[in-house]
């Protein structure tokens, strides 16, 4: 955990991609960097959201930290609170849920053996569930980092596990590590 | 009957990339536009073409793009809806995963006609992979010199950004998108100004859906003219349709506009039937949003005629009898389904989905989720079912977006076919335990 902003520090490629997508937008507009880089930050510091971290965030777009508070509370793709190194997102919405997703999600809390919403004792695994994920020819699905699991069974569910399980590269999120470059 | 435009070439082996791209004829519509064509010439094909907004509205697009205003010295921009989240549909992200360029050669030749110097594609942040795979088909689009400064020497300049979202199902109302664009909540604006006066940072805008813009190279290719004769009455041109639910084969299919929907859902060119064998019970046809319609009604138009796939027929019979073509989502729901529980999931979207800022919307919803598991929890009364329909009428056409009508219409037009399946469940609460037909899933066994 950090104390404060001053010890928020951002990888040299992250710093850079960073300067690269503010340049994106008008001067004076650079507010409109903010979900890209709250995106970066997950990928950067665990996967969630921490207040320094959002302070920090706050200071390099030169913009109050009630800014990023608002916006990174409205939005369902960033936690504010420690999560697994890996959160499955199970879309739990209309045609998945035609299709069984609801069987999927009990099926993954009686094998994780936690309830939705909660992370794994070892800090492997958060199960969450989200809303339609655009997926819904290939239901039902879940997502984990970038990745789309689809057309899910429970014997695919147990083998998407297993190769998470015995992974341990770190924290799995939405913005790929290998694609913080400039 | 089936006039391939957007994905002819889908299956070609390398068609993400530019080079094989254009040896299928891509960026040959940017090149005769920029080249050959005057801005307004290429606003004016479109408007001949008939072509209308693909992502649920159906507005017609060159007249969207006639409103922008155009003051001397302020900059214009064409943003790209790629928010996708319309539940039941997923053919934006089909699109762009596939053939990114299409998007790409169609930013471009609609910036040039809106005169736009700059354009962002706004897309789901849950679709970061797809992000990515735009960020390189823009890259080669540059190294080619079809982005940047002075395009093919014609002294025509444009940049193209992607900004990903974070998850909101709001930001796929334009001005809700326009605010989040900027960095802020996803609250959409009161309206009028219409984005077209002032959009993103108060400058003229428009907004379009990818499928909007991917159409219009095919349209400078082939003539505003030519492309109107595609289709059926002002239904013009081709439109992607998300099939999915309970059909043989779920995908995406692009479609000539006017197919009959009884061939679109039994013919195995589209989606080949009910799976195992079942009954069709009813369908979603255009996204969650639109309104139900019991399988008789969707085959079928209240005067008898077979139903078409296109904007008119079937929204003939109106909200009564018809439903919408809106976003092309089509969901299918076999003889097993309950229309009660559907009803809830998707009650529960919308309830998790609104803004919050329009109190009928964000307390209406709620309000509506919480009775509708009344039903399921066996505890509703004959009463809840006046009682919903009461609340979804003082939502509808009270909120400052559409999503206070989405949530609507749904409620509408379940208890409106489907009253006595509401009935059933208040007074054979016993048999809620029964239904288990939801959980039916080939390898899946439901698990207690």
């Amino acid at each position: 955990m950090y104390k404060d902003k001053s010890e928020v520090v951002f990888s040299d490629d992250a710093s850079a991609l960073i300067q690269k997508i503010i340049r994106r937008y008008p001067d004076g507009r650079q507010k409109s960097a903010l979900l890209p880089l709250l995106h970066i930050a997950q990928a950067e510091f665990g996967g969630w959201l921490s207040a320094p971290v959002m302070d920090k965030v706050a200071e390099i777009l030169n913009i109050q930290s009630i800014e990023v508070y608002e916006v990174a509370s409205f939005y369902s793709m960033f936690n504010l609170k420690p999560v697994g190194r890996c959160v499955i997102e199970v879309c739990r919405t209309g045609p998945c849920w035609l299709l069984g997703a609801e069987d999927i999600v009990k099926y993954l809390e009686k094998k994780l053996n936690i309830k939705e919403g909660q992370t794994t004792a070892d800090g492997v695994f958060t199960l969450k569930t989200v809303e339609c994920l655009a997926s819904c020819g290939t239901a039902p699905m879940m997502q984990i980092g970038q990745t789309y699991h689809e057309h899910l069974t429970c014997e695919k569910v147990d083998e998407v596990i297993d190769h998470y399980k015995n992974n341990t590269e770190g924290t799995i999120s939405h913005w790929s590590k290998d694609k913080i470059k400039a | 009957m089936s006039r391939q435009l957007l994905l002819e070439h889908i299956n070609t082996p390398g068609i993400r990339g530019i080079k094989a791209f254009r040896e299928k004829g891509g960026y040959s519509a940017l090149e005769k536009a920029l080249k050959t064509m005057k801005p307004d010439e290429v606003t004016e094909e479109v408007k001949k073409s008939g072509l209308r907004g693909r992502g649920g509205a159906g507005f017609p697009t060159g007249m969207k793009w006639s409103f922008l205003a155009k003051p001397d010295g302020v900059p214009r921009y064409l943003v790209c809806n790629a928010d996708e989240s319309e539940p039941g549909t997923f053919k934006d992200r089909y699109l762009m995963s596939h053939i990114p360029h299409s998007l790409v050669e169609g930013m471009i030749v609609s910036s040039y006609a809106l005169g736009a110097n700059t354009a962002y594609i706004y897309i789901r942040g849950e679709m970061l992979y797809v992000y990515h795979i735009l960020e390189e088909a823009i890259a080669e689009a540059y190294e080619a010199g079809f982005l940047g400064k002075n395009i093919l020497g014609t002294g025509y300049s444009l940049d193209l950004y992607v900004h990903p979202g974070g998850g909101a199902y709001i930001c796929g109302e334009e001005t809700a998108l326009l605010e989040s664009l900027e960095g802020k909540r996803g609250n959409p604006r009161i309206k009028p100004p219409f984005p077209a006066v002032k959009g993103l940072w108060q400058s003229p805008t428009v907004v379009n859906n990818v499928e909007t813009i991917a159409a219009v190279p095919h349209i400078i290719n082939m003539s505003g003219d030519e492309y109107a004769k595609i289709g059926i009455g002002k239904s013009t041109g081709t439109k992607l349709i998300s099939a999915c639910g309970h059909i043989n084969k779920p995908g995406v299919y692009e479609i000539e506009l006017g197919v009959p929907v009884e061939e679109f859902i039994y013919s195995d060119k589209y989606c080949g039937g009910i799976r195992n064998g079942k009954k069709l019970k009813a369908v979603v046809a255009g996204g969650s949003s639109v309104p139900i319609l019991p399988g008789e009604m969707i085959l079928k138009t209240p005067t008898g005629e077979p139903r078409l796939m296109s904007y008119e027929s079937l929204s003939e019979g109106g909200f009564a009898g018809g439903t919408m073509l809106g976003s092309g989502g089509f969901i299918v729901m076999d003889e097993d389904t309950s229309i009660v529980k559907n009803l809830w999931n998707f009650t529960r979207f919308y309830h998790h989905e609104s803004c919050g800022q329009c109190s009928p919307c964000r307390e209406g919803t709620g309000w509506m989720e919480k009775i509708l598991h009344k039903f399921m929890d066996g505890h509703a009364t004959l009463k809840d079912i006046d009682l919903l329909w009461d609340i979804q009428s003082k939502i509808e056409g009270k909120t400052i977006c559409p999503l206070g009508d989405a949530a609507a219409w749904p409620v509408a037009s379940a208890i409106r076919h489907f009253r006595s399946e509401f009935e059933d469940y208040v007074r054979n609460p016993e048999k809620i335990k029964d239904i288990k037909h939801y959980y039916r899933l080939n390898n899946l066994q439901p698990v207690s």
